[in-house]
């Protein structure tokens, strides 16, 4: 690759394979919710009946997450001048149908699309409500590109960022223009991107080296895997700008092993990206080289923190250590380095090519542009949302989720992971950013937002969290390995049924050490779920050990066991329990001794009148 | 080959280990391999023995009690061997608030071990995952590469594992 002129030709050859004349191109939703959901044997079907009709003038392309994980196998025929059709709940019957029907004969298949629209319109994705108020620009291109295709990158202005920093700009440029784009970090911490660059550009060092961090941690959050199982060359482009900017010539990408599709992928890319000259030496005819390596991550949720990824990297246990040095002054074995989320740098190439102005038109003054949000638990329209900064919760879980399942009461929504908070409804009118969502009692996180409803008991949900902080907790300060396991035994004798109201205080009171005095960020944010359930649901907790009751009917051994009057008197239920706590008359209602009862449920399974119910 | 007693007595005659080897030498100039060769040890043994780790030591120099610690640190790798089919069982958070616990209740109490445990005739392990990324399909579990969402019905699951014993 000598110049920005080579490139444009490239350029010139791959729009004209992806933009399709004549014909359909037709994409399969192939990330791993996709693949998940059956995807696999839909492409293949696709393939194989469309080369049986000898159809020639149409593109299969498997693509990354079209976004919306409940209509998942969904595939998206593209016809030049047309709306765009998308099909549903695929499978392969119903791709024999739609081979036969809409790509033979052009009459799409109604049926099996998202449904009808106004008028003789056919609905598409785009038509759906969860579309609307979103904003695609990290996004953009999942659902759209083939990943393992570096000609489709480049068709839709793959590359042209790095050849424009690199001929067109210099480090210094580039980092400017970063810092006036105010892209904050993406991973969690929410610091300025070009600051940061600065920072270890200032620093004067025989080797430096740009990480991406693709750890994805938050137990709830798969926005960075979907990134990088579908669009996996920005990641690769913005690491070269990243590197071009503080003056490294060596990247890494740290993936945590639970994602193989994302690590095949990426290898691919990086095998392509150095085929054509992306990577290697003297980029785009420039003296500046550069190079990446993947280096997998083994389980453990602490390798996000930066030190402890770096050590991890190293190959060593993965320890966060003391700030400072930070690691843009002291990194990988002792050099300056920068660490950037996949999110954060999927940014990047389109800010160098769109401008700053255009990034700060997104989003708010204090936090620009967009952010990705892995929306779950018990809301209706589950799957990625890329909204607009300054967006409101409630627009969020109300527009866009449309509501909680099965029209149960909305609850609480925790954002920012194990290390966040719940937010409850008087809150769901706060505009979404940085800093409005830590003076609300949580933080963004990496963007996890999870949809909690009335049978979701906010004890449990605290214990959940601290469970997993207690198990990720890497053991090397005190107060994250001991006071986390305290806490936890203390909420575990609270959903027993064991706790008293001293109990809440003790939790608070460790809650605050903990917070104050962890070495890292690990342990400073893990009391965060319990005393922001605290905060907010302290009735419930009351109702816990005062009353001995779970609100929520979650926390089995504060249930009890009673039948009603479906009840046949069949006595089903006498022979399975264990404990003979249940008495009654062949053909009459029977009851539930609570003295003998121990809750093992037996009876309930036993009992096929539904009659047993548990509150 | 591997004895039936799983210890490798002949490790000359493992063609593992000289496949180990050959990734060990592959490496051995890039700096922080340690963890790359536990990771591709795990991939070709199933799981990081004793002997393995001394191979290892040996051959790459790091003392086998950092590996050891390395080895244990990290939830991927394995000391023990681990049952012929894999079940993981999400609990990332958006499986958990929609009742992940009542799936991990219901295989535990199926198979009788509990959660990191491998049965008795070598069949099943059973772990804890974080989100698999199907959240849509919540609450969901994994045996091996096969993904079985929306198990809010619990009842299912003892047909589910019956179709792996055969
Ligand atoms: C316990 C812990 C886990 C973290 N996990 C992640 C993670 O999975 N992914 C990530 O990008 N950042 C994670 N972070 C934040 C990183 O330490 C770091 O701030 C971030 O990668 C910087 O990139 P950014 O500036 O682009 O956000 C974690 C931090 C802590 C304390
Ligand atoms: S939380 Fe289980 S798949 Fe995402």
């Amino acid at each position: 690759m000598n110049g920005i002129n080579e490139l444009n030709q490239l350029k010139a050859k791959a729009v004209k394979d992806f933009e399709v004349t004549d014909g359909y191109r037709v994409v399969v939703g192939m990330a791993t919710c996709g693949i998940s959901a059956g995807a696999k044997p839909v492409l293949e079907k696709l393939r194989e009946e469309t080369a049986a009709k000898g159809l020639s003038n149409i593109q299969i392309v498997p693509t990354g997450c079209i976004g919306m994980c409940i209509y998942e196998p969904i595939v998206e025929v593209f016809e030049p001048g047309k709306d765009k059709v998308t099909y549903i709940h695929m499978d392969p019957d119903r791709v024999s149908k739609v081979v036969s029907e809409h790509l033979e004969k052009g009459k799409p298949v109604v049926e099996y699309t998202i449904g009808e629209g106004e008028g003789d319109k056919l609905r598409n994705l785009d038509d759906v409500q969860f579309y609307k108020k979103q904003k695609r620009v990290v996004l953009q291109n999942c659902g759209l590109i083939d990943p393992e295709n570096i000609d489709d990158y480049i068709a839709i202005d793959g590359y042209q960022a790095l050849a424009k920093a690199v001929t067109q700009m210099t480090p210094q440029e580039v980092i400017d223009l970063m810092k006036a784009s105010g892209l904050r970090g993406r991973g969690g911490a929410g610091f300025s991107t070009g600051m940061k660059w600065s920072f270890a550009a200032a620093n004067e060092a025989d080797q430096k080296y740009i990480i991406c961090n693709a750890d994805e941690g938050d137990p709830g959050a798969f926005m960075d895997r979907s990134v990088l199982e579908g669009d996996p060359h920005s990641v690769l482009e913005a690491m070269a700008i990243g590197g071009y900017a503080i003056g490294a010539t060596k990247g890494f990408i740290y993936v945590r092993a639970e994602y193989p599709v994302a690590v095949h992928r990426l290898k691919i890319a990086i095998e392509q990206a150095k085929e054509k000259g992306f990577l290697g030496k003297n980029i785009f005819g420039s003296n500046f080289d550069f190079d990446i390596e993947i280096r997998l991550g083994a389980g453990a949720f602490v390798c996000g923190e930066e030190t402890a990824l770096i050590a991890s990297i190293e190959g060593k246990r993965g320890m966060s250590r003391n700030k400072p040095p930070f690691p843009a002054n002291k990194g990988l074995w002792g050099k300056p380095t920068i660490i950037n989320n996949v999110e954060t740098l999927a940014n990047v190439p389109k800010i160098i090519l769109n401008g700053p102005e255009w990034f700060r038109s997104m989003g708010t003054e204090k936090s620009p542009g967009t952010k990705v949000f892995a929306l779950g638990g018990k809301i209706n329209n589950t799957g990625l949302v890329e909204v607009p900064m300054g967006i409101t919760l409630r627009e969020v879980i109300y527009d866009i989720g449309e509501d909680c399942l099965n029209g149960k009461a909305f609850k609480a929504v925790q954002t920012g992971g194990p290390s966040g908070g719940c937010i409850t409804r008087e809150n769901l009118d706060t505009p979404i950013d940085f800093d409005n969502l830590v003076a609300i009692g949580s933080m963004m996180g990496s963007g996890g937002m999870i949809v909690m409803d009335e049978d979701n008991c906010m004890v449990d949900i605290a214990r959940f969290f601290l469970d997993f902080t207690v198990d990720e907790s890497c053991g090397k300060c005190t107060p994250c390995r001991e006071g986390t396991k305290r806490m936890l035994e203390i909420l575990d004798k609270i959903t027993a049924g064991n706790g008293t109201l001293e109990d809440l205080d003790i939790l608070e009171e460790l809650a605050e050490n903990i917070k104050n005095t962890s070495l890292c960020a690990l342990g400073q944010t893990a009391p965060n779920p319990v005393l922001s359930t605290i905060k907010h649901f302290r009735d419930e907790y009351v109702a816990h050990v005062v009353d001995k009751r779970c609100p929520a009917s979650v926390c089995k051994a504060l249930l009890s066991y009673f039948i009603t009057d479906a009840c046949t008197g069949c006595t089903r239920c006498v022979r399975v329990c264990p404990t003979k706590a249940i008495t009654g008359t062949v053909k009459q209602r029977h009851v539930i001794d609570q003295d003998k009862c121990i809750k093992c449920g037996a009876c309930m399974d036993a009992c096929t009148f539904k009659a047993i119910i548990r509150k | 080959m591997q004895n039936d007693c799983g210890c490798n007595c002949n490790k000359t005659e493992d063609k593992r280990y000289a496949e180990l080897k050959a990734y060990i030498d592959s490496v051995k100039d890039s700096q922080g391999i340690t963890m790359t060769v536990l990771q591709e040890a795990q991939r070709i043994f199933g799981y990081l023995p004793l002997e393995v780790q001394k191979f290892i030591s040996e051959n790459i120099g790091v003392p086998i009690a950092e590996l050891y610690g390395i080895a244990t640190f990290y939830s991927q790798f394995a000391i023990t061997p681990k049952g012929k089919h894999h079940i993981g069982i999400c609990l990332g958070t958006a499986c958990y608030v929609r009742g992940a616990q009542k799936v991990m209740d219901k295989v535990v109490e199926e198979l009788n071990i509990g959660v990191g445990e491998t049965t008795q005739d070598g069949l099943f392990t059973i772990d804890a995952t974080r989100c698999l990324g199907c959240c849509g399909l919540a609450p969901v579990m994994m045996i091996d590469d096969d993904v079985y969402g929306k198990l809010d019905n619990v009842d299912v699951i003892p047909a589910i594992l019956e179709k792996y014993r055969g």
